[in-house]
């Protein structure tokens, strides 16, 4: 190219219009479309019995009370960590399977991916296959054009509205947001939490759909520090299919240049033209090219999930290497093992974790006050926590080397009654008589004890008392 | 375009930008067209939002915008929202019993919330963020009180406050400045006599002659044992908590000046459900009887 013409700024959208296809890699998507879709309708329909104090909710994010409950686990705002750490774990499995696989949270698990599968199926269904669709969106705008895109349209909207419908159903009662909903009497945040989702589902799987991924995801651009040669990655055995031709000329490759690998491509590329970023390895051209090779009688694989790697030793006719060689790396080890070791120390958290629980917080505006009779007083507020569905009977003590006495405000015998699944701060007290070593020590190591009095479970903290360090 | 000579990729047929980074260059492809839209309706929603938002800041203020939004107003009606929510809590304690509030647990907890932020905003000048007082000005953590510890009492004294000239029923005694009264070496012995009262250091020679001129000047309101008397407000003298100090020095001036505490009344400044919040706050503290 040597004539050079001013760039344009600004390009417009090139429709895409992708043909059905059939074969492995589709069944393997659609029962991944309607399993990941199943999960997201579905879930927040689940019920599970807590007991009369707690929502009977199998997954609910309830941000009002503070509180995430996930079938029989119920995640406190203190224990944010289990949700950081599941964050840390996605995060780490996203770089296992892209240096396995590609990018094959694109191509078949990301939401955009799913739902954007699923806009094209419902386009497909009224308006026809891509040379219908091809013909649809040349002809004029006259009554059958209007008929069948108000159509596709009412039927996507559907999809949105329910999609952000769903949506809200994880953040309170699922059954009673319903109908509040129908009724026009739920939450104007609800309303508008479900306007902005069906907005941006319409917007994004109807129309945006492949600019999603080129122009505002960040993981194409990431993906190339992910990947490297030994990545199994949907490509094209090019030393097989070139120089592309006709079946039966002499010379040529096995590619007969049919463009089946184009026509079903959901991002408008060919991949004959190597990896690229707007590839989201759907493999959707794999099934399509295996579906031409056996018609004219080539061995599959021309478009395969391939390495790098490979490439040398498959032109020279060497098999390349078996599949879970290209898995089974020191990076893929690492990664698993990161993400096991956080996995494992998650579940162990979860198992040791107490029902009861309290925190200190010393008051230390004063740090001392001296009693009338010349005793030291330390306070401190603790705030108990009891998990329990019910309301609880805590014991709280205090151990210490050295002699202390606790008292509790408004609580005559160091028991205090917790409410069900909540938590209670409580003011104490902690004194030395004049006497007493700890008094006029500088500080005094102690330790705060809660008892549950019903099953004798126990939790401590550790604290100072300070004296007045004479 | 500026007049650099225009470098084609051959790869794709794009002109680069020009830029090279490790041979690595940039290919100078248009945006898509709906980004364009977007930028354009970012625009005209900053047009929208000038005209609907306080925006341009002027001399005074700034413009108040279409929506006649505030931030101050929402605070002020969340303020109000919150009175409304609470109206019924509020006049329950107003009329409240105050010996019976711990017996209301929802109403003792709203009267220690709410009177700890009325504490902090009033009277925290004074006794200090964390009630610990100072110098001249009580300990509010402690078991020893001047006036009473019980709640009504605190109320009381909230209500009225201590030897001001502004409510009639304020708490009100006066202790004369003994420097008018006594000889010098005789508030010596007062003082050595008042010290032995709550400790082993003093002088016993001295201490005896104290004695008894405290019996003769001081025993009407502190007490034969210097134990004080709550119903005037004179401190115990025996304890270990002392208001301006208890070491020598500090001793004499008090008896040679004496001391004169004011608080203000706080009735008429609070609602008298502040003042009760107030009262069960400071009741709560640790020294309450």
């Amino acid at each position: 190219m040597n004539t050079a013409k001013p760039p344009k700024l600004f390009a417009a959208q090139e429709p895409i219009f992708p043909r059905r296809v059939t074969g492995f890699y589709r069944t393997f998507k659609w029962w991944i479309m309607a399993f990941t879709l199943g999960i997201y309708y579905l879930t927040p329909w689940i019920r599970w019995d807590r007991g009369p104090a707690l929502p009977d909710q199998a997954v609910l994010i309830d941000l009002a009370n503070r509180r995430f409950y996930f079938f029989w686990i119920e995640i406190w705002p203190h224990e944010f960590y289990f949700v950081a750490g599941l964050l840390i774990m996605a995060g780490l499995g996203l770089f296992l399977f892209t240096s396995a696989l590609g990018r094959v949270w694109c191509g078949y698990a990301c939401p955009q991916t799913v739902w954007t599968d699923l806009f094209i199926l419902v386009e497909r269904w009224i308006e026809g296959d891509r040379n219908a669709r091809v013909r649809l969106w040349k002809s004029k705008w006259d009554l059958k054009k209007w008929r069948l895109r108000l159509t596709k349209w009412a039927v996507w909207l559907l999809i949105a509205v329910a999609t952000g419908g769903a949506w809200v159903f994880y953040f309170t009662d699922a059954p009673t947001l319903a109908l509040d909903l129908i009724a026009g009497t739920a939450h104007p945040i609800a309303y508008s939490t479900i306007a902005v989702l069906t907005a941006t589902t319409f917007l994004f799987g109807g129309f945006m759909r492949e600019q999603v991924c080129i122009y505002m995801c960040p993981w194409p651009r990431i993906q190339g520090a992910m990947m490297d040669n030994e990545t199994l990655t949907v490509g094209y055995r090019e030393w097989r299919g070139e120089p592309r031709g006709k079946k039966r000329v002499e010379g040529a490759g096995d590619c007969i240049d049919c463009m089946a690998c184009v026509n079903v491509c959901p991002m408008g590329i060919d991949i004959r033209e190597g990896q690229q970023m707007e590839c989201i390895t759907c493999a959707l051209c794999i099934d399509a090219c295996d579906d031409v090779m056996d018609k004219i009688g080539k061995p599959r694989g021309l478009i395969d999930y391939l390495a790098l790697s490979d490439e040398a030793a498959e032109k020279s006719g060497v098999p390349p290497k078996p599949v879970w060689k290209h898995i089974l790396r020191p990076r893929t080890i690492l990664y698993t093992s990161l993400w096991s070791l956080i996995g494992f120390a998650l579940v162990f958290a979860l198992f040791i974790r107490a029902d009861i629980d309290l925190t200190v917080e010393a008051v230390r505006n004063p740090t001392y006050i001296t009693m009338s009779d010349g005793s030291v007083r330390n306070t401190y507020n603790l705030r108990l926590r009891n998990k329990h569905g019910e309301p609880r009977d805590f014991l709280v003590s205090i151990s210490s080397g050295e002699v202390l006495r606790i008292e509790l405000e408004g609580q005559p015998n160091n028991h205090v009654i917790v409410p069900a699944d909540s938590s209670f701060i409580q003011r104490v007290y902690v004194t030395a008589r004049p006497q007493d070593p700890a008094a006029n020590a500088d500080t005094t190591a102690l330790r705060f004890w809660v008892e549950d009095v019903l099953n004798g479970e126990r939790a401590h903290r550790d604290n100072t008392f300070n004296g007045k360090g004479q | 375009m500026s007049e650099h000579d225009k470098d084609i990729d051959t790869e794709t047929g794009v002109e680069t930008t020009g830029h090279e980074w490790d041979g690595i260059k940039e290919l100078n492809n248009p945006l898509p067209r709906w980004w364009l839209w977007t930028f354009y309706l970012c625009i005209l929603w900053g047009v929208w939002y000038v005209i609907a938002y306080p925006a341009w800041p002027m001399i005074k203020g700034a413009t108040e915008g279409y929506l006649g939004y505030s931030t101050r107003a929402n605070v002020e009606a969340d303020i109000n929202a919150f009175n409304d929510k609470n109206a019924d809590l509020r006049a329950a304690l107003t009329e409240v019993d105050l010996t019976k509030l711990e017996e209301d647990e929802a109403l003792s907890r709203f009267a220690v919330a709410g009177g700890a932020a009325v504490f902090r905003t009033n009277c925290s000048q004074c006794h200090g963020s964390g009630a610990a007082g100072a110098k001249g000005y009580p300990n509010l953590l402690d078991d020893d009180w001047l006036w009473g510890g019980t709640i009504e009492e605190i109320a009381y004294t909230i209500n009225h406050g201590i030897r001001n000239e502004i409510d009639p029923d304020a708490r009100w005694t006066e202790m004369p400045a003994f420097g008018e009264i006594l000889e010098k070496d005789q508030i010596s012995q007062v003082v050595q006599h008042v010290i032995s009262l709550s400790s082993t250091e003093f002088d016993t020679a001295m201490a005896a002659e104290g004695a008894v001129i405290f019996d003769e000047q001081c025993s009407a309101c502190h007490a034969v044992d210097g134990a004080g008397d709550r119903a005037i407000g004179a401190p115990n003298l025996t304890d270990a908590i002392w208001l301006y100090g208890g070491d020598e020095q500090t001793l004499t001036e008090t008896i040679t000046y004496s001391r004169f505490g004011v608080m203000p009344p706080w009735g008429p400044r609070l609602s008298q459900s502040d003042v009760n919040a107030v009262a069960a706050y400071v009741h709560q503290l640790g020294g309450g009887e």
